[in-house]
This record gives C-alpha cells, sequence and structure tokens, in this order.
C-alpha cells in the first residue's frame, strides 16, 4: 500500500461521518470598490517605503539622484525609463546583483487599502531574484494599477506566474514584537507613482 | 412578573447575600421571587472538569425544577454561561433529543441578573444607593459566554452615590477558572496578582462583578494582603437603598 | 473499498516536538519563578494585542471574514481527500513531485532522501511549524546534513541552543538584552561593538546569513496555504529570508500538514486579509511569496511538497474536535491568553503552545500523552473571540477534558458530588456540615465540592450564619 492510498484512507474513515459543510457565506467586502491613491501612499509611508510622484521622463532622473552604482532593471523594462547606470537582467550571476546599488521595476498591481505591491514576474519586473538581493528596490507603479483591497488584487493576478507581495521594506516583528525594517530583502523601497 | 431564582450553589451555600439580594431587589421593583427549592448546582463544575456524564443528572433535575416557570434569573454570569453553551450538549451527549430540546428550552428562559434587568424588565435605574468609591470586574463569562455586555455598568452609572471607577485590563481573566485555581495553583495565583494590583490602582473601597465565584477568588486575595478593597456581588449593590 | 486501508493515527512516540517531559503545572513552576520572563512576555503580548486591536478596528468587515475563513476551512475538512487530490494533481502538471508522509518518521525520511540526493549537506530552512513539529531538524542532523533556520526568532533560538515558545515569535521569551548577548557569544564574526538597538541586531543576523543564503542549493520550507484549484503555495513572512530559501536555491522542499490545503485561488482573499491581522498586527506582511511548481529560469528548478499526516486524520476522525484543524497558525490566542503570558510557552511541552496548543497537541498524540493541557486554561474565552477562524477552543478544551483520564480519588469525588448534588436534602445537610467544619477550624477540608482543596494565597470566605436555602425557609 502506497503512503498516499494509507493517508486518503484514513483521511476517508475519519470523515465516515460524512459532515456537510454549508456554503461558505461571502459578506465581507467584494472586490470593486474604488482604489484611493491617497489611501495607498498613506499605508506605503506608513510602512517605511518613501513615494515618489513622478512622470515617465522623470523615473531615470529621480533613481539617478538616489543611488550611486549599478541599478539592475529586468529585460522588459521601458528604455526611456532606465537610468544611465541600467544593468539589464541577461541572466546575471547572484554576486552581480547583490552587489548592484539597486534594481529598478514595474508592478502588476498595488494593494491601497494594505500598502502592498505585487510583482508577477512580467518582462517589465523580471525573476524574482533581481529584487531581492540588492538593498534598494525601485517600483514604478501606474495608477490603473492600483486597486482598493485584497480581492481585487487576487483577482487581477495569474496565479501559475511567480508572485512576489510587498508591504513595505524588509522588517521583522522577532525582537520584543516591535516592526523593525531591514533584514534580508532590501532595505529601502522606493515607490515611483506615475503622475498619468 | 413572576420569577424563578436560581441562586447557585455557590451563593446558596457561601454567598447568600447575594442571593438575598436578588430576591429583595426584584420584589422592591414589584415582582414576585420563587424559589424552587429542589434546585442545586448547574453542573459546570462537573463540564468543566471533564464529567459530562456525572453533570447530566444535574441538568435533568434543572430542566426539571425550572419547567414550569417563565422567567428564571441567576446571579452569576457564569452558571447561565453553562445553562446557555453546556447544558443541551451534555444531555444530547449522554442523555437524549427530548431533554436536550428541553434544555435548550430552558436556558431559552433564563437570564443573568443584568441581563434580567435591562432585556426584560427594561429597567436601568433600579432605585439604589450605594455611597462607595467601586471598580467592576467584568468576569470572563459573563462577558464571553453570556455576552451581557455593558449592562452592568448601565445598571451601576445610574446607582446615586456610588463613585464608578474604571478597572485597568478589566478583561484580563483573575484566574479563577473553577478547577483551573487548584489543578494549576501557581498560574491562577499569577493571574490574581495582576488583577489585584489594578484593582488596588483604581483606589476603589469596593470590586464588584456578576459572580460570586470569581469574586470569592479575588477577595480571598485581597483579603489575605489586607488592602482594604472588599468585594461585593453586583445584586448586593443593586439592592442596598437609603433606608 | 479504502476504509481497510488504515485508520486515522496518532503522531508516533519518539520522533518530533509534540510531546513535553512534565505536566503543565510542573512545567509552568519554573517559568512562573522568572521575573524576566514574564516581563519579556508581557511586554510582547501587550505590545502584540495593542497593534492587532488597531488594524482589525480599521477593517468594517473583520467579522464576515471570519465567519467565511471558518466556512472555508470546514469545506477543506468535508472534502479533504479530493481536495489533496487534485493538488497534487496539478503541483504535479506544473513541474512539481508529491510526496505523502503518513507520519514524522516517514517526512524525515523523504526529506533526508531528498537532501541527500542532491549531494548538498547543509540546506537553509524558512520557519516552519511542521518541520518543528516532526523534528526535522534533528534527523537531517543525525543524517549529517546542517540545517540553518533563516528566520531572525528561529535563529536565536538555535544559535541559544533554546527552544521555541511561541508559534510566530519562537523567541518571544527573549528581550533586545538577551539575544545582544546571545549573537555576542554564538554568532561566528560577529561585531564585538554590537549593541542591543533592535535594528542592529537585524543588521547583525542579515550579514550573518547572507553568504549562506548565495551558497546553499537546497531549501526547505512550509506552507501557509496550498490552493488545490491551481497548484499555488504561498509562503507568508516578514525579514526576506523566506524570499531567499523559496527564490534563490536549486532545490525547494516544502511540508505541509494536510489540513492546509485551501480549494479555490480566491480563497486567499480571504486569508491574506485575516492572517497579518491576527497575527503580527499589520494590515500585510512584508513579503508574501507564491508559486505553482517551478517557472523556468526563476526560481528553484526541482520543487517537491511532502503532505504530512502524522495524526492529523486522528484529529479529523473526532466531530467534535476536528476544528481544531482550522487553524492558520497566527498565534493570536497565545498573545490573548492569561495563562501563556504567564506560563510561557515552554510550559506546554509542544511546538503548538497556548491555547490551540492545548487542544492540538494532545489531538496529535492522543490524549493519554498530554493529559494535562486541556486542563491549562482558565476557560476565559479571550481566544475563541481573537480566532480569525472562530475556533471555539474553550469548548474545544472542555470536551478534551471530557475525554481525558481522571485521576482516580478526583473521579471519586465528583462522582460523590454529582450524587449530593441530585439530592436537594442530602445537599442541604452537606451545606451545614461544612459550615460545622470550617467553624470546627479544619480550613480547606470537608467543604463540598468546589471548594475543597482551596490553596495558599488566597482567604476563604467566612461561612455565613445562613444558607440562602435555609433563610428562604425562614421567611
Amino acid at each position: 500500500m502506497s503512503s498516499k492510498d494509507l493517508i486518503l484512507g484514513r483521511v476517508r474513515a475519519a470523515l465516515r461521518d460524512a459532515p456537510v459543510a454549508p456554503p461558505v457565506p461571502r459578506e465581507y467586502r467584494p472586490a470593486g470598490r474604488p482604489a484611493s491613491l491617497d489611501v495607498l501612499v498613506d499605508r506605503l509611508l506608513d510602512y517605511k517605503a518613501e513615494v515618489h510622484r513622478v512622470r515617465q521622463d522623470e523615473i531615470a532622473t529621480t533613481v539617478a539622484g538616489l543611488v550611486d552604482g549599478a541599478v539592475i532593471v529586468p529585460p522588459g523594462l521601458p528604455r526611456a525609463w532606465r537610468p544611465a547606470a541600467a544593468v539589464p537582467d541577461d541572466g546575471l550571476a547572484p554576486d552581480r546583483i547583490a552587489a548592484a546599488a539597486a534594481v529598478l521595476t514595474a508592478a502588476a498591481v498595488a494593494v491601497a487599502e494594505t500598502g502592498t505591491i505585487v510583482l508577477d514576474a512580467a518582462p517589465d519586473q523580471g525573476r524574482r531574484i533581481i529584487t531581492l538581493l540588492p538593498d534598494v528596490h525601485f517600483c514604478v507603479l501606474r495608477p490603473a494599477q492600483v486597486v482598493a483591497a485584497v480581492p481585487d488584487a487576487v483577482a487581477r493576478l495569474d496565479p501559475r506566474r511567480p508572485l512576489t507581495w510587498i508591504s513595505g521594506p524588509s522588517a521583522t516583528s522577532d525582537i520584543e514584537l516591535n516592526r523593525v525594517e531591514g533584514v534580508h530583502g532590501p532595505r529601502h523601497l522606493h515607490v515611483l507613482l506615475l503622475d498619468e | 412578573m413572576r420569577i424563578a431564582l436560581f441562586a447557585t450553589c455557590l451563593a446558596d451555600t457561601l454567598f447568600p447575600e447575594a442571593a438575598k439580594a436578588t430576591v429583595l431587589l426584584l420584589e422592591r421593583l414589584g415582582h414576585e421571587v420563587v424559589f424552587p427549592s429542589d434546585q442545586t448546582c448547574c453542573g459546570q463544575m462537573h463540564v468543566n472538569t471533564g464529567y459530562q456524564k456525572d453533570a447530566l443528572p444535574l441538568v435533568k433535575r434543572y430542566v426539571t425544577v425550572m419547567a414550569p416557570y417563565d422567567v428564571i434569573v441567576a446571579p452569576s454570569g457564569s452558571c447561565v454561561g453553562s445553562i446557555r453553551h453546556q447544558h443541551a450538549m451534555v444531555a444530547a451527549k449522554y442523555g437524549d433529543a427530548s431533554l436536550a430540546a428541553r434544555a435548550e428550552d430552558a436556558a431559552a428562559r433564563t437570564y443573568e441578573l443584568s441581563e434580567l434587568l435591562i432585556d426584560v424588565l427594561k429597567v436601568e435605574d433600579v432605585g439604589a444607593f450605594y455611597p462607595h468609591r467601586v471598580t467592576y470586574h467584568p468576569t470572563c463569562h459573563s462577558l464571553r459566554m453570556t455576552r451581557v455586555g455593558d449592562k452592568p455598568l448601565r445598571l451601576l452609572r445610574q446607582v446615586r452615590g456610588l463613585d464608578l471607577v474604571e478597572l485597568p485590563a478589566a478583561e484580563q481573566c483573575c484566574g479563577f477558572g473553577g478547577t483551573f485555581a487548584l489543578k494549576n495553583a501557581e498560574t491562577s495565583t499569577a493571574m490574581l496578582a495582576d488583577k489585584m494590583t489594578n484593582v488596588v490602582a483604581t483606589g476603589a473601597d469596593v470590586c464588584t462583578a456578576g459572580d460570586a465565584s470569581c469574586l470569592m477568588h479575588i477577595g480571598g486575595g485581597l483579603s489575605r494582603l489586607r488592602t482594604g478593597v472588599r468585594t461585593v456581588h453586583l445584586a448586593e449593590i443593586l439592592a442596598s437603598t437609603e433606608s | 473499498m479504502t476504509t481497510f486501508l488504515g485508520m486515522p493515527a496518532t503522531a508516533p512516540r519518539g520522533v518530533g516536538n509534540l510531546r513535553g517531559e512534565q505536566t503543565f503545572p510542573a512545567a509552568a513552576h519554573d517559568a512562573l519563578a522568572d521575573s524576566q520572563l514574564r516581563r519579556n512576555l508581557r511586554h510582547a503580548t501587550t505590545t502584540i494585542r495593542g497593534k492587532s486591536g488597531k488594524v482589525i478596528a480599521e477593517l468594517p468587515d473583520w467579522q464576515p471574514l471570519r465567519d467565511a475563513g471558518s466556512a472555508i476551512k470546514t469545506d477543506v475538512l468535508a472534502r479533504l481527500p479530493e481536495l489533496l487530490e487534485q493538488l497534487e494533481e496539478r503541483v504535479t502538471a506544473a513541474g512539481g513531485v508529491v510526496h505523502w508522509a503518513a507520519d514524522a518518521n516517514e517526512a524525515n525520511a523523504i526529506v533526508t532522501r531528498l537532501v541527500r540526493e542532491t549531494g548538498s549537506d547543509r540546506v537553509i530552512k524558512v520557519k516552519s511549524m511542521a518541520t518543528q513539529e516532526i523534528g526535522l531538524n534533528e534527523a537531517l542532523e543525525e543524517a549529517g546534513i546542517a540545517a540553518v533556520e533563516t528566520d531572525l526568532a528561529e535563529l536565536i533560538v538555535q544559535l541559544g541552543h533554546d527552544k521555541p515558545s511561541h508559534i510566530l515569535v519562537p523567541a518571544i521569551h527573549r528581550n533586545r538584552a538577551e539575544i545582544r548577548e546571545i549573537f555576542l557569544r554564538e554568532m561566528p564574526g560577529v561585531d564585538p561593538a554590537l549593541t542591543d538597538d533592535p535594528p542592529v541586531l537585524a543588521a547583525a543576523a542579515r550579514r550573518y546569513l547572507r553568504e549562506t543564503f548565495l551558497s546553499t542549493t537546497v531549501a526547505i520550507s512550509g506552507a501557509n496555504f496550498a490552493i488545490a484549484d491551481t497548484g499555488t503555495l504561498a509562503v507568508v513572512e516578514s525579514e526576506g529570508n523566506g524570499r531567499m530559501c523559496l527564490t534563490l536555491p536549486d532545490t525547494l522542499i516544502t511540508v505541509m500538514g494536510i489540513e492546509k490545503v485551501l480549494p479555490t485561488w480566491q480563497d486567499l482573499e480571504v486569508f491574506l486579509q485575516l492572517l497579518p491581522r491576527a497575527s503580527t498586527g499589520e494590515r500585510m506582511n512584508p513579503y508574501t511569496t507564491m508559486w505553482t511548481g517551478v517557472t523556468p529560469g526563476d526560481g528553484p528548478q526541482n520543487f517537491h511538497l511532502v503532505l504530512l499526516d502524522n495524526g492529523r486524520s486522528a484529529v479529523l476522525s473526532d466531530p467534535a474536535g476536528r476544528s481544531a484543524l482550522h487553524c492558520i497558525r497566527c498565534s493570536a490566542c497565545l498573545n490573548v491568553c492569561p495563562v501563556y503570558e504567564r506560563a510561557g510557552g515552554h510550559a506546554y511541552g509542544s511546538v503548538y503552545p497556548g491555547p490551540i496548543g492545548a487542544v492540538l497537541s494532545p489531538q496529535l498524540t492522543g490524549i493519554a500523552d498530554n493529559a494535562s493541557l486541556p486542563y491549562a486554561s482558565s476557560l476565559c474565552g479571550a481566544c475563541f473571540d481573537a480566532c480569525p477562524v472562530k475556533i471555539d477552543i474553550p469548548s474545544l478544551l472542555v470536551h478534551l477534558r471530557n475525554e481525558a483520564p481522571h485521576p482516580r480519588g478526583e473521579r471519586a469525588a465528583m462522582a460523590a458530588a454529582a450524587r449530593i448534588m441530585d439530592r436537594p436534602r442530602v445537599y442541604a445537610a452537606a451545606q451545614r456540615a461544612a459550615k460545622l467544619a470550617r467553624i470546627a477550624g479544619r480550613r480547606g477540608r470537608g467543604l463540598p465540592p468546589p471548594l475543597s482543596g482551596w490553596t495558599a494565597g488566597r482567604d476563604l470566605p467566612e461561612f455565613p450564619e445562613q444558607t440562602f436555602r435555609d433563610w428562604w425557609a425562614s421567611r
């Protein structure tokens, strides 16, 4: 007998009283409410992200003004966004990525109510590793990508893609249960919110 | 209104003033109180200690003794909580479906004192006079099992002469927990110590609550430490008048 | 037919971390005497209660979310076999390999074999209750494989040769000064000028683990959620150590309790709102990683999912107790528990401490092995109100007490008390006898239950002149 058969047999035996679950009540606020950029900005700032309102043509100079050194960019990032120090990720070695000053990406979705940005590894966001090892992450967000709450984000995302939900810089609550920013992930998160 | 009193075994035996006060208060408000003398205990101690089967006769007794009465009051949020949330379960498990149905029915007619006053008798000012500085401990079962909410506080706020002071960390358990206080005496004592610190910090001379059991625990600690703070059941305060 | 294939089984003895060496009261004794520990716990739990309460109050639909979370979990348990098979199918289709582990021994053997096959003698780990439960680190060590815990609190515990005492923050019993001392003593290459400023301590962990993250080829994780209809796994974390483990290595091995499966992708909209607010008191935790099988060119190219029973089928087999499997390991019940706050997590003897541990540990092991745990509660009910998936922990505790083995003397006393209480005349006589006994000075003895055995630290009330029923009769 395989362990699979053993476990499923046990589970079926455990359920011999044939419990019937009632329908799931979904009385919570559904997707579809309008999103507020002000709420998003408030929540991002509350979790120690930095927010810059910029036009597309200001992205490169904003980034260049904040960091010195190589800025990793995913291969599909719009050319107009790239600062002079941009290093496109063409399969860069981890050491190279870790040694860079920053990474600049787009995003898939942002959740206003929680101050969350979600990356889905699309060509303008790149492999997960590039947003993990550099100490500074610049993330460009279009207003149309901002949704009100978690249900809207879940509805928009494709679970077959690798997803990274980011809410502020790396943090821990492990010392006396107080939130402290800056552990293994990027210690600085800059959100570049496009004025469109 | 004709109201049956479920005195609870603890008030009957050790804290008769709480049960007496319940009678005198309700009579003062113009109601008839009856005490079915075949009542004893709700069985909560048995259920909560792991002896549900032993509690079955006590459940049966409560259901039978209280069958003739439309409204039953108990000066205990904890016993009412047990009657509401445990009697039918014990009856279904060790008795039969009909007993469980009767237990549900009896539970629906049973009220904790502050619930009876506010929800059934629709009275908030019971005409009491109690010239003391008082702090209120919302016992866990009143708060989270019977869910009396702020009803005791609403009653206390109407008592003339009473200076009501808020208890810090009021919703924290005092550490009684029935046989918990015996089986985990040290943890219980640690919880009690924090509760007493908070009671003493209010500067109140009286700590009140809707449960004689928790008051026995808190009062026993306060007395051992000679703090001078007394514990008095809510019913006794509401029954007090100027005369 | 399937029923003959096996009856639900509890977690085996001799492996894993579900059983303590002492009863709860005995283990709590030391913790209660440690005033530093009590200050640390009080400070931490008070902080988290405040944070959590604030962000929960921001959501107008917290109660409907709890209702939905609870109902989804009820549905999961009712349909567990089909959901597990669906999950296996979807994970496999996406390039993952699914393994089934009946208990801790089998899970440890599977993971050890998988690590050996990679040729690595070191793994990096994301904090995982399931792997703690089965004692995976100990098993790997026996096989000559070093398991490096990368979560800050786990690292503190591992470097301090300590045991975890909280589901979410295993080092909750340590304050910043103690953490500094552990780092100075045990962390290779640590800056001797290290202060106890939390950001400084966090930075020390970052430096210490960075090279390990970059050079280790195998990672082991747990899972917060697994989605049956997509095959997606999710790990919710804060520090980025999870992202490191889930992204950098060639091979990822995830060990997950079978109850963690969720039916649909949409269900995440409920749990991603419930978990962070109940757990760390955040609107959203800093990082959540979701992956479905293997993505070519991005992240681990070998993914193994180990589905673990280890007593869960036994929990499931009790209709009155199975809702304990709804638990999403948020630890809200620990943070509000007055018993946990005083006694600390080690007193429970299991990786699952606090109210949910007092239920789940004896359920997983069989009640005889953790018989004191269901009594480690005053039944104050704070845990039930705090639980984001509405597990009625007090009722489960009462249920387990009814199943627990009882001391013979107590059994006799309880039966006698019930007999007396079922006979009003005898009862009234006992009340009078008790009063006489008390007056005669036999303090605390000879009283009818529930008063017998009242212990030190509190005075007994004076016996009244008259019982209520005597007063009533005399009116």
